[in-house]
């Protein structure tokens, strides 16, 4: 049993100069065998294994990951969590992981800041107030907070936002969920790779996958850089390289990965206190707690895997920050970095089996998948163990683009989707 | 970023262009006899390759034309561009 995380046990390891912390997971070599191998070590795959092994009481689970874990997306995006979606599938799929993000500091023992500042979306034209309005009808009949804000509202809950109607895409109003918010996303993969690790999950990081074998109907084990892992299950949550891993499976999947960047400015004292979210001219902006005004910037429209992206997607960005923001004009940028986002069609996620036995996915979560996080693993872990999808994640289902029964999110949610 | 070649008007910023995904994506000759499996295939399905990608490029705001280019989607290191119709120069 691992030591719980309080004031009692800071104090203590304070007296030790904080060099007695125990590990907060092990740092094992791969087993011959394995129940379950997750392939994938950010958030996703981390929250999978650990309600694999806390719900469905499954301990003998791997997580491979070719770098580090949450070095991919998780550790990339910019931490904007929100459950506001159009259609009945994804609200009732992202508001289960809201209403998880809303105990998971609790549960896991570990603070991963869960911050219900709320999320704001602007319109800036007339068809996206209608937009905007339907949504938040569509919202509350589904349970979820939403309210629409006029241009007055929207600069009283946010007053640095130029409201001006000269601007070249005036504010006309916005929605607002008061339930949104952010995280720490280092903390979430952190959380969970404790809370996995506890119950006896192997964290095995630097560990590539370079083959999947099979027979003709199912999955019997991956080839990797430690070795050959033998399993039966199979769970990848492998983000922008899934094309990769299921080529290895003989696969093909309606993904294209793509450059979505994001940028922090130099530390400032508190100036936002809430989200802000533009769909039309493509900007959004949060505050960290360190300071840094955190902004999300567009995919490049090619696919690649190279982690950089184009100039011009983050100029853009900015120029339509400095046009709703004049206050950060002379704002100076910190760092600036790219991460490989897999996006379907759709732009919804896939949570499925395959047409392989023993092979699952949980990829196309594209340029929002971080605050589906909570319930992304546990309705995977779900799907894995029971070899069938629970009834939030059915529609998510691989066949869909086969049926034709999509969950077109495309522009409906909000920005960069 | 990257310079691309336009086989049109030479070498370009890349922000001149847009992707247009996937090359040699052949329309189904007798769409009325395809399989929802074959419209899933022809529509949606990509191989999404992490190194050597067959790919169509349209220079927007340039010459408006439409062409080929091969591109190692790894490093974003073009290998070759080529006019719509011709054969790829490099397998």
């Amino acid at each position: 049993m691992k030591n719980k995380y309080s004031i009692f046990s800071l104090i203590k390891n304070a007296l030790s100069y904080h060099e007695n912390w125990e590990k907060a997971w092990k740092d094992p070599e791969p087993k011959k065998e394995y129940d379950i191998v997750i392939v994938g070590g950010g958030g996703h795959g981390l929250a999978t294994a650990y309600y694999l092994a806390k719900k469905h009481n499954i301990k003998n689970i791997a997580v491979v990951e070719k770098g580090w874990i949450g070095g991919g997306n998780t550790g990339r995006n910019t931490t904007i969590i929100r459950s506001n979606y159009l259609w009945d599938a994804s609200a009732g799929l992202y508001d289960h992981a809201l209403k998880i993000w809303e105990g998971l500091s609790q549960e896991l023992n570990y603070n991963v800041m869960f911050s219900q500042r709320g999320v704001m979306n602007l319109a800036h034209n007339l068809q996206d107030v209608r937009d905007l309005k339907r949504r938040t009808h569509a919202n509350r009949l589904n349970g979820i907070d939403a309210v629409y804000l006029n241009t007055e509202e929207v600069k009283k809950f946010c007053p640095i936002i130029n409201t001006s109607p000269d601007i070249r895409y005036p504010v006309l109003g916005g929605t607002l969920q008061k339930r949104a918010g952010t995280a720490r996303h280092d903390a979430v993969a952190w959380g969970y790779a404790r809370g996995a690790d506890e119950m006896g999950v192997d964290i095995i990081q630097n560990c590539e996958v370079k083959g999947i074998k099979r027979n003709a109907d199912s999955v019997e084990g991956i080839e990797t850089t430690k070795g050959f892992i033998k399993t039966n299950k199979i769970g990848v949550v492998a983000a922008g390289h899934s094309s990769v891993i299921a080529n290895m499976a003989g696969l093909k999947l309606p993904l294209e990965s793509k450059p979505l960047q994001a940028l922090v400015s130099e530390p400032v004292k508190p100036i936002i206190d809430t989200v802000v979210m533009s769909n039309a001219v493509h900007a959004y902006i949060s505050q960290s707690d360190k300071g840094e005004l955190v902004i999300g910037a567009g995919t490049d429209d090619y696919v690649s895997y190279s982690q950089k992206g184009s100039h011009d997607i983050v100029e853009g960005t900015l120029s339509a920050i400095l046009e709703l923001y004049p206050i950060f004009s002379r704002m100076r940028m910190l760092r600036q970095w790219g991460g490989i986002v897999d996006i379907c069609p759709d732009a919804s996620p896939i949570i499925s089996k395959t047409s392989i036995k023993g092979l699952y996915f949980n990829c196309g979560w594209g340029t929002g998948g971080f605050k589906a996080t909570p319930g992304s693993g546990d309705l995977f872990a779900h799907t894995i163990a029971n070899d069938e999808p629970h009834k939030l994640n059915a529609a998510f289902n691989i066949n869909r683009f086969i049926s034709g029964d999509l969950v077109d999110e495309h522009g409906a949610a909000a920005v960069a989707h | 970023m990257f310079i691309i070649n336009c086989p049109y008007c030479g070498e370009r910023e890349q922000s001149e262009f847009k992707a247009g995904g996937e090359a040699h994506i052949v329309r189904p000759k007798q769409p009325t006899e395809l399989s929802d499996d074959e419209w899933a295939e022809y529509l949606f399905m990509r191989k999404n390759i992490k190194g050597i990608q067959f790919e169509r490029w349209v220079h927007t705001h340039g010459c408006r034309k439409w062409f080929n280019m091969i591109r190692d989607t790894s490093n974003d290191e073009i290998k070759a561009v080529y006019k719509m119709g011709d054969k790829p120069p490099i397998k």
